[in-house]
């Protein structure tokens, strides 16, 4: 067991590696000089080459770089243009407000997705297979972004009963969990929530009812289990994929909450992306994906490690 | 033994038919499948006759008519920010969205299966090698990939293609490999190989015919997540750029909208939840008829 | 050294004049010279030690110019396996195949002009069809590889399920989940001459179908090989069915060969433990012949660590402990009848030679 462990994590290294290739290589898929993507417009001449020494542009794109990573290792991300601050600095504000909404939506999708699933995968091709069925697709296919103008045009500009933007009473810039800010996670993890609700049904169905399909079960039925009983045995067999797909979904939250987070002005790291766009603000947008992309293969490398753990099967390959 | 004899040189019962012929029989006998199609005809249709049933010009605005409601004389679903008529709007509108939504998904399906195929059929360290570098793609979330690389190219129609296209090569390159490696070690493929074909013509005899149809599907089923993804873009601003008629960035630009017009607001939102899940009930709809098997 | 006697080789009926013919009447159509086959087995990314699985570990044998050799032993024996490297899909680690005195592969016989001479019959009829193409498609493919024109390849493919017993009108544009599992084996059967090959090599060809329809392939088969004076190598578990088809009989086990020689020679006296033990545990029609304890005793052989010296030693009746040291070579026992085993050398210094 532990050598699988490390046999993973020997694995992730060429891909980790491979993600800091891309990341590198975003500034300068970007049109123009990389010099201007990194500096203030107003920079002076001296101050122009200066940089173009200290970041090395001169210097052939390998070079550059071995010199961006090993930064990087040392925790140096660069400066945001926008602000002058360390970009590391902004992320770590932001990554936080982006986990809370992530972890919530993901808890919220998870526990409507698997009822939603169990359901459906119990009582196939019943009519109540069918209406959860039809929640799951509807969660895969409704634009997340779209559903939460919908939910904020009802909730908000309609009853008034939530706020339709924002973190906190007085745009304060981060989430605390007191009863002040509750009201203004609850949108937007709603919204979050549903793609990975979608999800997590589809594949929590398929799972029971492929389970509930197999011999064995049926041999356990037969053997005079309570219908309980069966059910642990559902439950204990279908957990590992579950939970694998309930950490996969967190992940993707994580990277793609940048919509749901425009549309609620969430001050989490999708939010710092969209200013980063827009204000051509490359090293805080290089930064932030950065980031976000380890998150997500760290993620991947434990929701593997923990799906082995519990599943004695693939332990022998 | 005359039954046996009879028995092995019986006629078979049906009339014989293709594979794919089957396939379109038996989905046309899903009733979802063929809702979801015919909504995805109509939408297709609309978007490509647009000049000509659309009622006004998308582009010509009225600052008096803004931001009318559904049902107003002479705007039948109402008027946009800018006093454009939004049936006009959402007509034109599902040009770009279905454009930019279904071109990277053809792309990618080119470009994807032509490498899962190769890398599946030479196996070895070449594919490794691929996979491994394709497992790097998807190290990322899908979302933040197309932001990243949107971002980095700037906004517009192509780049934001582009950046779709790349965001799915390597999903469909996956499921291309994984399907002609278990085709390419099937009996029928090692008897072509015994019979002195080579890589080429095994590959087009034997080999796309049986992988083509299950990369489709799930290529069909991208589309619905690129449609969503791409309107996504243009709703950050990032794909298509105004005055053009999209979707997603009629979403955004509407947004100011949502306290005096809010049905207004959210219909481009419906043509985009449409759009996409009719594309998810008929790629559902036809894994179902594809994977009947006898 | 030839396995062939000369007064066996005049039972072999008699081939048809071949147009394709080099080699003679006396040279063997198929001749393996130490062949070998490993596959290797990392066990991790910091793999302390590979493990190899022995598949083919060193055989020889021959077969004669229209003759059926059959190849019976277990799963894991290396039958197919063997199968697989005389038809050049897996490549030997060693060894050599002479295919009616050429090497293949060589100047003298290039793998393209052995592809069209010899050919395969797999087991699984459903998998070994295209699902894609019709069964004249099918069966017309490799021809038309070959150079044939569309026409002449189907006009061939209908020809052939005529022969086969399938009428073409009827079964020619059919796909093959619309014929039955006897009916797919026939098209299989049917491919492999599309070629007009010389050797067919049938693998566990009959072991999927029902008894009934596996009498008529059988009887099919020995009728085509008749007709086109073909040359068959047979492989299967089912001893009965080997002794129904074969002229010559080999036992493999764990990669090796136990046991070669005529068909009744081995069936009616075996000299190789093994051999008796697969016959012994046949359950006879006769009440009186009840098998009162199991022929082999031990665990199936695992062809990653083969036992040392005789292959077989663990699970023998009759086994010594010259047996676990000293790997014996086949010894001729009289009439073209060799077996791996002590015992079947006098010389070899086997306790109970001495005995006896």
């Amino acid at each position: 067991m532990p050598l699988y462990i490390l046999r993973r994590v020997l694995y992730v290294l060429p891909v980790a590696i491979g993600v800091s290739i891309i990341c590198f290589l975003l500034v300068h898929l970007a049109p123009g000089d990389p010099l201007t993507a990194v500096m203030p417009i107003d920079a002076t001449a001296e101050q122009q080459a200066e940089m173009r020494r200290a970041y090395g542009f001169d210097q052939p794109l390998p070079i550059q770089y071995g010199i961006w990573l090993w930064k990087v290792l040392h925790g140096d991300l660069g400066n945001s243009i926008a602000t002058g601050r360390p970009v590391l600095a902004e992320v770590r504000r932001a990554v936080g407000n982006t986990l809370i909404l992530a972890s919530v939506a993901t808890v919220i999708g998870f526990t409507f997705g698997t009822f939603f699933g169990f359901v459906a995968g119990y009582f196939r091709n019943s009519p109540l297979d069918k209406a959860a069925s039809a929640l799951s697709v509807f969660g895969v296919s409704v634009p997340h972004y779209w559903l939460g103008i919908v939910l904020v045009i009802i909730f908000s500009a309609q009853l008034g009963w939530l706020p339709p933007t924002g973190a906190g009473p007085d745009g304060s810039g981060n989430w605390r969990p007191d009863l002040e800010h509750l009201r203004y996670i609850i949108l937007p993890a709603i919204t979050m929530s549903v793609i990975p609700m979608g999800i997590i049904a589809r594949t929590v169905r398929a799972l029971v009812a492929e389970i509930l399909a197999q011999e064995f079960v049926q041999a356990l039925r037969a053997k005079g289990l309570s219908e309980w009983g069966v059910f642990k045995h559902v439950v204990t067999n279908a957990a590992p994929t579950a939970l694998a797909v309930m950490g996969l979904q967190l992940g993707y939250l994580l990277g793609g909450s940048i919509l749901i987070e425009t549309v609620f002005a969430w001050p989490g790291t999708g939010f710092l992306l969209n200013a980063a766009i827009f204000q051509r603000d490359l090293p805080l947008l290089q930064g932030t994906i950065l980031v976000l992309a380890m998150f997500f293969v760290m993620l991947n490398l434990v929701v593997d490690v923990f799906q082995t753990a519990l599943d004695p099967r693939i332990q022998r390959s | 033994m005359a039954a046996i004899a009879d028995a092995l040189t019986r006629v078979p019962v049906k009339a014989s038919r293709g594979y794919w012929t089957g396939v379109v029989a038996r989905l046309a006998r899903d009733p979802t499948a063929m809702v979801a199609l015919t909504i995805i005809l109509v939408i297709v249709a609309a978007a490509i006759l647009a000049p000509l049933i659309a009622p006004a010009d998308p582009y010509k605005g009225s600052m008096i008519r803004r931001l009318r409601p559904i049902g107003f004389p002479g705007y039948p679903l109402g008027s946009d920010e800018l006093g454009r008529d939004m049936l006009t709007r959402l007509i034109y509108g599902g040009r770009l969205s279905l454009f930019i939504g279904v071109a990277p998904v053809i792309c990618a399906f080119v470009i994807g299966s032509s490498v899962g195929i190769f890398a599946g059929y030479l196996g070895g360290r070449i594919n490794t090698l691929l996979m491994r570098i394709i497992d790097v793609f998807f190290a990322f979330p899908s979302v933040l990939l197309a932001i990243a690389l949107s971002g980095a190219l700037g906004a517009g129609i192509f780049n934001s293609i582009v950046s779709l296209t790349i965001v799915f090569v390597p999903q469909i390159a996956r499921v291309a490999e994984s399907v002609t490696t278990q085709i390419r070690s099937r009996d029928y493929v090692e008897a072509a190989r015994i019979s002195g074909a080579g890589p080429v013509t095994i590959v087009r005899v034997h080999v796309l015919g049986n992988v083509l149809g299950p990369i489709f599907v799930y290529a069909t089923g991208l589309i619905s997540v690129s449609m969503i993804l791409a309107s996504g873009l243009s709703f950050l601003g990032l794909g298509v750029k105004p005055p053009d008629p999209e979707w997603g960035l009629m979403l955004n630009t509407l947004r100011t909208a949502i306290y005096t017009q809010p049905l207004v607001a959210a219909l481009p939102g419906v043509m985009i939840f449409l759009t996409s899940i009719s594309f998810n009930l008929f790629s559902d709809g036809l894994r179902s008829a594809m994977e009947v098997k006898q | 050294m030839s396995m062939i006697r000369e007064s066996d080789r005049s039972r072999i009926p008699k081939l048809a004049a071949d147009p394709q013919d080099r080699g003679g009447p006396g040279t063997p159509l198929l001749s393996v010279g130490g062949l070998i086959k490993h596959f290797g087995r990392t066990t991790g990314l910091l793999s302390q030690g590979r493990s190899v699985v022995r598949a083919v570990d060193g055989i020889d044998f021959e077969v004669a110019k229209g003759e059926t050799l059959g190849i019976v032993g277990e799963s894991g024996c290396g039958k197919s396996t063997t199968a697989r490297l005389i038809m050049q899909i897996i490549v030997p680690d060693a060894g050599d195949i002479l295919f009616d005195g050429e090497e293949v592969g060589s100047h003298a016989l290039s793998l393209g002009e052995f592809r069209q001479q010899a050919q395969m019959v797999f087991q699984d009829s459903y998998s070994s069809l295209n699902p894609r193409l019709t069964v004249e498609d099918t069966i017309a493919f490799g021809p038309r590889v070959h150079g044939l024109s569309r026409r002449t390849a189907i006009a061939r493919a209908h020809d052939l399920l005529h022969r086969v017993g399938l009428e073409p009108s009827r079964f020619a544009g059919c796909y093959p989940h619309e014929i039955s599992g006897g009916q797919r084996q026939r098209v299989n059967i049917a491919r492999s001459l599309a070629l007009e090959p010389r050797l067919l090599i049938l693998d566990e060809a009959v072991s999927a179908l029902d008894k009934s329809v596996e009498a008529q392939v059988l009887n099919l088969l020995l009728d085509l090989k008749e007709e086109f004076g073909l040359t068959f190598i047979f492989i299967s578990h089912d001893l009965n069915v080997v002794r129904f088809m074969s002229d010559r009989v080999m036992v493999m086990y764990l990669g090796k060969v136990a046991e070669v020689g005529p068909a009744e020679s081995i069936l009616a006296l075996p000299r190789h433990p093994y051999t008796q033990a697969l016959l012994a545990s046949m359950p006879s029609m006769d009440p009186d012949n009840r098998t009162q304890e199991a022929p082999v005793s031990g665990d199936p052989p695992n062809p990653i660590n083969p036992p040392s010296g005789c292959r077989f030693h663990p699970r023998c009746k009759v086994v010594a402990t010259l047996c676990a040291h000293s790997e014996p070579a086949p010894h001729d026992v009289g009439a073209g009848h060799l077996a791996a085993c002590h015992l079947a050398n006098p010389e070899s210094g086997h306790p109970r030679l001495a005995a006896a």
